[in-house]
């Protein structure tokens, strides 16, 4: 078969619906940090969320992103595969993956029958039919990131109310009984508070499918983004963690985690 | 022969090294935990050395250099660094890091490079030399053709071995060791007597080079004396096999000075020896790295006299002392030992080091704590590159080999390869778009294209004329080639090295190209995008408009990483139809050295929207800047190319940043295991590793001092980065760092 002909074909085979595409903001072929192994990580668009520090800040619009067929991110992944090893896999990040839930559940399940691990790097704020059905059956980890312990923090950090809803997907997958970590952006004078750190570990310290909570130090990786979108960038006064802060902080957080890292 | 203590095969009647190491080794599972550090002789000895190399690169390079004496096997007195100290003895010449002439590869080159250290050879040899004997250079000119001339000047043949010597070519050391000289002279007297007529040509070469190689044997003994060493009988014990294994190496090097001095394999086989020497309570887990610490510094001492244009093709002075390392057995065990693990720890007990040349032969069936020294290894010191073991070992046929130079596949004691240096492939691609004429000076180069004065490039067009282009200088390249390796055996025969080797070896010509992702990100612009050539008066192309946008080479997107791979197998294709001297078979590399940079100086700009002299990117790595999907896409790409079609090798050279590399150490060096693991099942044969911050190289540059043994992995070597020129550093520099967070 021509090479032309078999484009052809695969085209025909990938006409999009609503049902099987997914808006995607980049990929990035070796990841390393966004799971456990060498992952693909596919960062979709959109996000409800304004996080202070958002370092995918052109990730946020709900409305940008270029489409792209589940099979072709799969064919993608397949094509990485032979990386993977026997930890590696795929993380789905963003954005805030759980706002395409629905579309989701078939990439992931295809993923799952080619033997692909999969991963969910999410805020945590959509706990719906679809986010339930994915987290029950489809991701194999999820890596959901606790903002802010305090409801007044929340709403500062991201601009919007509710940190319960993190809470409670945390519980729904605890209660699942499949694998969890926790991610925590620690900044300097915002979130790095032994009190919050401790209300942390009170809060999950009896979570069995918590595998580890990953600290993760902030920078300032993401500003010209920002300004390139135009947008102002709040914490342009913050600075980075000094070893010693990561170190303190891991400290407390061991007492209540089995695994702590710095990422 | 002594042999009790091993048991007994084939080898203890023929000379088959392989046989021996099948039947003893005795492969090692275990961790790096056993290693121990440097012995206080050997750290005396490495401080010395450090003087010396720091008062070599003060003094422009070069420490001292005789302009008296034609180095030969036995042309020097014994020469010592610090008898008290030295385990292992041995020098290229009676002084470290003497340089030495090497005349019969061209006298020219070595008055050049004796002119630039301001000294002149002796006059009486100035006067042999230009009256009365000829030379592999002079051999050369007197048969190479107007048209062959031609294309070695405008630089579409370039850095071929036609003024130096050819190297490439890896003796079986270990011979010396396992048989003693004795043996060895008498297995080669039986072969001669069984070479005989009727006397063509090729008969009465045969049995010129024979006798050329016992004669050799027997100045291998006479080295062996000069340092009451008793090389005609076997080695006795481990420290013996070190020693011995490395006076068959002195005798190479110390008589050719070839671009790649390959070691070979010696690492399993010197095991043999010291596992038994350690369990007959003889020597202690010390000594052992001790022999191989000392063994290893001589590798690093080994100097040859260059001129400075020999330092665009081949930057920051290497030798490619390439130790092959690892890798499986056919019978599915590991030949990893000890001693392997012994060879990559020199790398901390004496600091990091482009020479030896360690190349991992890596299987995804090595053992996991070999795989993980390894890659903890290459993010401590850039200093090791990895080839795929069971690609080659399928492809090539034997379990028992060495790595030539860089990337290249050879079977030790049994083959031996001819190096060619590499063609211009995307000259050559100019060519196509330019009636056949060289677009930098108009020179007619090739028959039969027709000249295009289309306002856009036509992609069926282009490859019709490039495939036209490729054929005329696939068939210029050969004729180089035969000329070359014919006069090099003619006059710089090297007899050394084939004295280790298998009487009637076979043998692998290796020809090469550079440009590849040039070719294929033009192709891709002309074939998906718009491109307009922009011509001079004289009707050649001087710049491309490009409209419109391309898939690049290095985002694993087949549309593009297709045309790479084509370019390879089609050229490959048409070198394979030509005659070979000595019916050598035809292989081919993508592999540059350092040479990326000239060619991209001797090339104008191209369709893809380089700029005219823009280096080039290194061996089949994608351009600089152009891989935007992240590290995997970028060795995908690489992997397309087919070894089959690029037997000769296929290098790529991966650098990233630690921390890309993963959060902490641990997770580091299974991150680096799990992308060789994915590469290789990808069949791609070849993978550069530098773990290294971008502002570590800039800081280098500004303090140079500070950083004596910074290492790092360019196309399939390594250089002390302070070595390199500072336009090569800045390419260093800007290419792809993979980093994403």
């Amino acid at each position: 078969m021509s090479f032309l002909f078999r484009c052809l074909i695969k085209k025909i085979k990938r006409i999009k619906t609503t049902e099987n595409i997914l808006r995607i903001h980049s990929i990035e072929s070796f990841g390393t940090h966004d799971g456990p192994g060498v992952r693909f990580i596919v960062f979709l668009q959109g996000c409800k969320l304004k996080c202070l520090y958002c370092h995918n800040p052109d990730a946020i619009d709900t409305t940008g992103g270029t489409s792209y067929h589940i099979e072709e991110l799969v064919e993608m992944a397949l094509k990485m595969k032979s990386y993977f090893g026997k930890k590696g896999g795929v993380t789905v990040s963003g954005g805030e993956p759980l706002l395409q839930s629905k579309a989701l559940i078939p990439f992931f399940k295809r993923l799952k029958e080619e033997g692909i691990h999969t991963n969910i790097d999410t805020n945590g704020r959509i706990l719906n039919h679809f986010s339930k059905a994915l987290l029950d059956d489809y991701a194999d980890l999820i890596m959901l990131d606790i903002k802010h312990m305090t409801e007044s923090g929340y709403v500062a950090l991201t601009g919007m109310p509710h940190n319960e809803i993190a809470f409670n997907l945390a519980k729904y997958r605890e209660d699942s009984g499949k694998k969890m970590w926790l991610r925590y952006v620690l900044i300097p004078g915002i979130t790095d508070d032994s009190k919050l750190l401790h209300a942390m570990g009170m809060h999950f310290k009896d979570y069995n499918t918590i595998e580890k909570i990953e600290i993760q130090p902030y920078h300032k990786l993401g500003i010209h983004k920002w300004d390139t979108l135009g947008w102002d960038y709040q914490l342009k006064d913050a600075r980075e963690n000094t070893e010693e802060e990561l170190q303190a902080a891991s400290d407390i957080l061991k007492k209540y985690f089995k695994e702590v890292k710095i990422n | 022969m002594e042999v009790k203590q091993f048991k007994h095969g084939i080898w203890t009647e023929k000379v088959n090294v392989r046989d021996f190491v099948i039947n003893n080794i005795t492969p090692y599972h275990g961790t790096h935990e056993f290693l121990v550090g440097p012995s206080k002789k050997t750290q005396n000895l490495w401080d010395i050395c450090k003087v010396a190399t720091q008062e070599e690169r003060q003094n422009n390079g070069v420490r001292c250099v005789d302009t008296e004496t034609i180095s030969t096997v036995n042309a020097f007195n014994a020469g010592y660094i610090d008898k008290d100290n030295e385990v292992i003895i041995g020098l290229q010449t009676d002084e470290l890091l003497k340089r030495t002439m090497k005349p019969f590869g061209g006298f020219k080159v070595v008055q050049k490079a004796l002119s630039e250290q301001g000294v002149s050879p002796n006059k009486n040899l100035t006067n042999l030399f230009s009256k009365y004997v000829k030379t592999h250079n002079d051999g050369v000119f007197d048969a190479y053709t107007t048209e062959i001339k031609k294309f070695r000047s405008l630089g579409f043949l370039t850095g071929l071995p036609d003024n130096y010597a050819r190297g490439r070519i890896i003796g079986d050391y270990r011979r010396v060791a396992l048989y003693g000289i004795h043996f060895l002279i008498a297995s080669k007297k039986e072969d001669l007597e069984a070479i005989t007529g009727p006397m063509t040509e090729a008969v009465i070469r045969l049995r010129e080079e024979v006798s050329e190689q016992i004669k050799s044997l027997k100045e291998i003994i006479a080295l062996g004396a000069k340092y009451d060493l008793d090389l005609g009988r076997p080695a006795e014990n481990a420290h013996e096999a070190v020693q011995w294994t490395y006076m068959g190496y002195l005798a190479a090097v110390k008589e050719q000075d070839g671009a790649a001095m390959s070691l070979g394999n010696v690492s399993t086989f010197l095991d043999i020896y010291i596992k038994n020497d350690l369990e007959n309570g003889l020597i202690t887990e010390e000594d052992a790295q001790e022999y191989i610490d000392q063994f290893v510094m001589k590798l690093r001492m080994v100097r040859h006299l260059r001129m400075g244009a020999y330092d665009e093709i081949f930057a920051g002075d290497p030798t490619w002392v390439t130790e092959a390392i690892g890798g499986m057995f056919e019978d599915g065990r590991t030949k990893v030992t000890k001693t392997s693990f012994r060879f990559l720890n020199t790398l901390y007990n004496l600091g990091p080091s482009p020479e030896p040349n360690m190349t991992i032969l890596w299987s995804e069936d090595l053992p996991q704590n070999f795989k993980d020294y390894c890659t903890k290894v290459a993010i401590d010191t850039s200093s090791i590159q990895f080839e795929n073991d069971a690609l080659m070992r399928k492809s090539r046929g034997s379990d028992d080999y060495g790595i030539a130079c860089c990337v290249s596949y050879q079977e030790i004691g049994k083959s031996i390869q001819f190096f060619g240096a590499r063609t211009n492939l995307a000259k050559t691609l100019l060519l196509a778009i330019n009636g056949g004429r060289c677009e930098e000076t108009g020179v007619k180069m090739v028959e039969g294209i027709e000249a295009c004065d289309c306002k856009y490039l036509d992609f069926d067009k282009v490859i019709v004329n490039f495939k036209i282009a490729m054929k005329a200088v696939a068939r210029v390249y050969n004729d180089a080639m035969n000329i070359i390796h014919y006069m090099h055996d003619k006059y710089y025969y090297e007899k050394a090295q084939m004295a280790l080797i298998d009487t009637s070896p076979s043998v692998n010509i290796a020809y090469g190209i550079a440009g590849l992702s040039i070719v294929a990100d033009s192709l891709s612009a002309i074939k998906y995008a718009k491109v307009k050539p922009i011509r001079n008066e004289d009707g050649l192309t001087v710049d491309f408009k490009i409209e419109g946008e391309f898939p690049c080479y290095g985002n694993d997107e087949d549309s593009v990483d297709e045309l790479a791979a084509n370019a390879v197998t089609d050229f490959n294709n048409e070198l394979k139809q030509l005659p070979v001297y000595k019916n050598a078979e035809p292989t081919m590399s993508v592999l540059t050295i350092t040479s990326n940079v000239s060619y991209g100086k001797k090339t104008g700009a191209t369709p893809d929207g380089r700029a005219k002299g823009i280096p080039f990117a290194p061996g089949a790595n994608p351009m600089h800047g152009r891989d935007s999907q992240g590290a995997i896409a970028s060795l995908n790409s690489v992997a397309k190319i087919n070894y089959e079609d690029s037997q000769d090798g296929i290098s790529n050279t991966f650098s990233i940043v630690p921390k890309s590399l993963g959060a902490n150490i641990e997770d580091q060096v299974e991150n680096l295991a799990a992308i060789l693991d994915g590469y290789f099942l990808r069949k791609a044969q070849h993978l550069n590793v530098n773990v290294l911050n971008k502002e570590t190289l800039l800081d280098a540059m500004e303090h140079p001092e500070e950083y004596p043994q910074l290492t790092i992995r360019v196309s399939g070597y390594a250089v002390n980065f302070v070595r390199l020129t500072k336009e090569q550093q800045l390419e260093v520099i800007t290419r792809s760092f993979h980093e994403s967070m």
